[in-house]
């Protein structure tokens, strides 16, 4: 006997919607409203006292904006989720409702550089002080671990030099301190890695890359595994103290698995308000559906790359996950079974001039500051995603200045070879060539 | 809440608002290996409208201590006795699932004590599958799995909770795996398979009832719902249609509209 429950490819084209709810429209509507009708007075305070659930306001929550919300927390296993204007707003609303002045956070070093520059720069503006580790550093995350820590967060791979972190062990590590794991996951998607199965507690993604494959709209998101008991100790009384926004709520008690979520819509929604917008989260559902027959393509088209790439004269390195030698190699078969992704940094040889030769010279490959789009993109880390961090910085999160990230897109492989042979031509001949 | 039952300590829920006796009580009882967390679109109304409310956590259950209770019967014992424990005389009672039973049984127990019964996708016995059994006595996360299956209709499979961004399957099933599976899910579908009162209780109940039924329910189904209505005298029966076992999260504005009209006529504040 085995449950009839829906399995990931299902999912990804139904949860989280019933035609018959929607004037039996097949197509998930876009509700393009700012307000929603109460029924009385009556239904309108029980609406803002939480007693009851349903729409108010689409800064707290939009009947599109629901449907993603309900179907990537389906993909991800998690009970609940949160969808927000950007990946980077899900990452702040995670920590603020987290977090209060006089905290501290444990995070992996290698991140996208935005991140970092929200956990080394403007989290402190609010007294949430961070300590960094190298994400294989597994010992040091628990060095690092305070009194007043709340939190360890990383990317399962780390942008961009595709170092891991070791999700389980550090899973280990918070639960010993009673502190939650926060993965970003943006680079795997539920596809390739369900990060609550490895002992997360908390999921963010950017939705902008791989769970919409298209390149179209911002979006981000907050999943909730449920697995995180929030009473355990006395280090989240904003979580399980009556709470005078809503007379005397304690989430914890009244919600439960769900607590993190219903707190972070009430409190972080309705006080900052990164709302999504409808129409970006309808574009985000359109990528959704075919998120598996991409995510394989990705993956296919990346173990290809990674071996082209390890024999050419013109690179000097190559990381991802599954080249032979990578020192996580272990660790992503493990938890990665399905593939380790389209990311892909690799170094290329003469450094930083030949760097900006190759990108400058490549024709089909997108030079942009982006991951996860259905097309191959590439850009020089150093010089612009990274760019705001400085020399020790850069050496910290594992970057070098001959660094080339590149996002592997679902172009025909031969394709792109031949437009990376011109890129590497180019290269060896930087003063020569001329910026587009 | 946390309060003594019999020395062992208790929680329940009082939907946000301090717990106050001289309010009219009712007490909210859940289903198997769940908690007070499934009554939270039900239970904060009330509570925010006169009423004081308890969604009480078995024991073992939820944030309450001691171990689960093995029959039934002990169970509408426990109940009984939670009543006198906050220092109230009487309570309204609203049971789901296996809740239905336990709240038949403190009615039949503590006559004097009960005002009115809410069963919401009850039936007058919920014989357990073998291997389900099974499953759940060996702690096995599958059995929580195929609960979740078996409690959701087809609509509650695909999702629309009525709290924007939560997924009914995994939230339930979070709530049952946050304990030791056996130790509550086990417990309490053995004892649900035990149980064989059901039809001789149900013919002797004697207050207002009203049965709330998914037309979908798979777990309790529609059929068993009515026969247990059929036996209770002056039964008001109520059938939310497209909706499984868990009306209360699945079709939960329906499900609170109706009980809000049934309290209201036979337990309303002036009593």
């Amino acid at each position: 006997m085995d449950p009839k429950t829906y399995k990931f490819d299902t999912l990804s084209l139904h949860a989280g919607y019933q035609p018959s709810k929607n004037a039996g429209s097949r197509q998930v509507p876009i509700y393009q409203t700012t307000s929603y009708m109460f029924d009385d007075v009556d239904h309108a305070a029980a609406l803002f006292n939480l007693e009851r659930g349903g729409h108010i306001y689409s800064r707290m929550s939009n009947p599109t904006v629901q449907v993603l919300e309900e179907r990537v927390c389906a993909l991800e296993g998690g009970t609940a989720a949160l969808a927000t204007a950007s990946g980077m707003s899900a990452i702040f609303l995670t920590i603020m409702t987290l977090c209060n002045a006089g905290d501290h956070m444990v995070v992996s070093s290698q991140l996208y550089g935005g991140t970092v520059n929200l956990f080394r720069l403007t989290l402190p503006k609010f007294g949430i002080k961070t300590t960094f580790v190298k994400p294989r550093d597994t010992e040091g995350f628990k060095k690092a671990i305070q009194p007043n820590t709340k939190g360890i967060f990383g990317e399962l791979v780390g942008n961009p030099g595709n170092e891991l972190m070791n999700m389980p062990e550090v899973s280990n590590i918070a639960k010993e301190a009673g502190i939650p794991l926060i993965i970003d996951s943006t680079y795997q998607t539920p596809y390739l890695c369900r990060p609550f199965e490895h002992g997360a507690d908390l999921v963010v993604h950017s939705l902008t890359k791989w769970m919409s494959g298209n390149g179209s709209s911002m979006a981000g998101i907050l999943v909730e595994g449920g697995t995180f008991d929030w009473m355990q100790n006395d280090k989240f009384p904003s979580m399980t103290e009556p709470y005078e926004g809503y007379h005397g709520l304690s989430f914890a008690e009244e919600f439960g698995p769900t607590a993190f979520t219903m707190m972070a819509r009430a409190e972080g929604m309705r006080d900052m308000g990164p709302c999504l917008a409808p129409q970006n989260a309808w574009n985000i559902l359109h990528g959704l559906e075919t998120l598996s027959l991409r995510m394989e393509k990705h993956c296919s088209n990346a173990l290809k790359m990674v071996e082209y790439l390890s024999n050419h004269e013109s690179v000097a390195w190559v990381s991802h996950a599954s080249a032979p030698g990578h020192p996580d190699k272990e660790l992503a078969e493990k938890i990665l079974p399905k593939g380790t992704g389209s990311m892909i940094a690799f170094g290329i040889k003469g450094g930083k001039e030949a760097g900006a030769a190759f990108i400058n010279n490549v024709k089909l490959a997108s030079h942009l500051a982006n991951v996860g789009d259905a097309r191959t993109l590439v850009i020089h880390p150093a010089s612009a995603t990274h760019s705001q961090m400085d020399e020790a910085t850069l050496k910290f999160a594992g970057l070098s200045h001959d660094m080339i990230r590149l996002s592997v897109g679902l172009e025909d492989f031969e394709d792109i070879v031949n437009d990376f042979e011109d890129g590497f031509k180019a290269a060896k001949k930087p003063r020569l060539v001329a910026n587009k | 809440m946390k309060f003594k039952v019999r020395g062992i300590d208790t929680f329940a829920s009082t939907g946000g608002r301090p717990f106050d006796k001289n309010k009219p009580l009712i007490i909210f009882v859940h289903g198997s290996g769940l908690s007070h967390m499934v009554w939270v679109l039900q239970t904060r109304y009330f509570a925010f409208r006169g009423y004081s409310v308890l969604a009480v956590d078995l024991p073992g259950h939820g944030l309450s201590s001691g171990e689960s209770l093995k029959t039934i019967e002990e169970m509408g014992n426990w109940v009984g006795d939670v009543i006198g424990a906050v220092g109230c005389k009487e309570a309204s009672l609203v049971g789901h699932s296996q809740g239905c039973l336990v709240t038949m049984e403190c009615v039949a127990q503590h006559p004097e004590k009960i005002k009115t019964l809410t069963l919401m996708g009850g039936a007058s016995a919920i014989p357990m599958n073998p291997e389900l059994l099974r499953l759940a006595e060996e702690s096995n996360p599958k059995a929580v799995d195929l609960m979740m299956d078996f409690a959701h209709g087809p609509a509650g499979h695909f999702g629309g909770h009525p709290v924007p961004g939560l997924y009914h399957l995994n939230v339930g099933s979070m709530i049952v795996q946050n304990k030791e599976i056996k130790d509550t899910l086990g417990v309490d579908f053995r004892a649900c398979d035990n149980y064989k009162n059901g039809p001789e209780i149900a013919k002797k109940l004697d207050l207002p009832t009203l049965s709330i039924l998914g037309a979908q329910d798979r777990m309790c189904r529609l059929k068993d719902g009515k026969i247990l209505a059929d036996y209770i005298k002056g039964s008001e029966v109520k059938i939310i249609e497209d909706c499984g076992h868990m009306m209360l999260l699945e079709e939960a504005d329906q499900t609170l509209e109706i009980l809000k009209k049934f309290i209201a006529e036979h337990y309303p504040l002036a009593s």
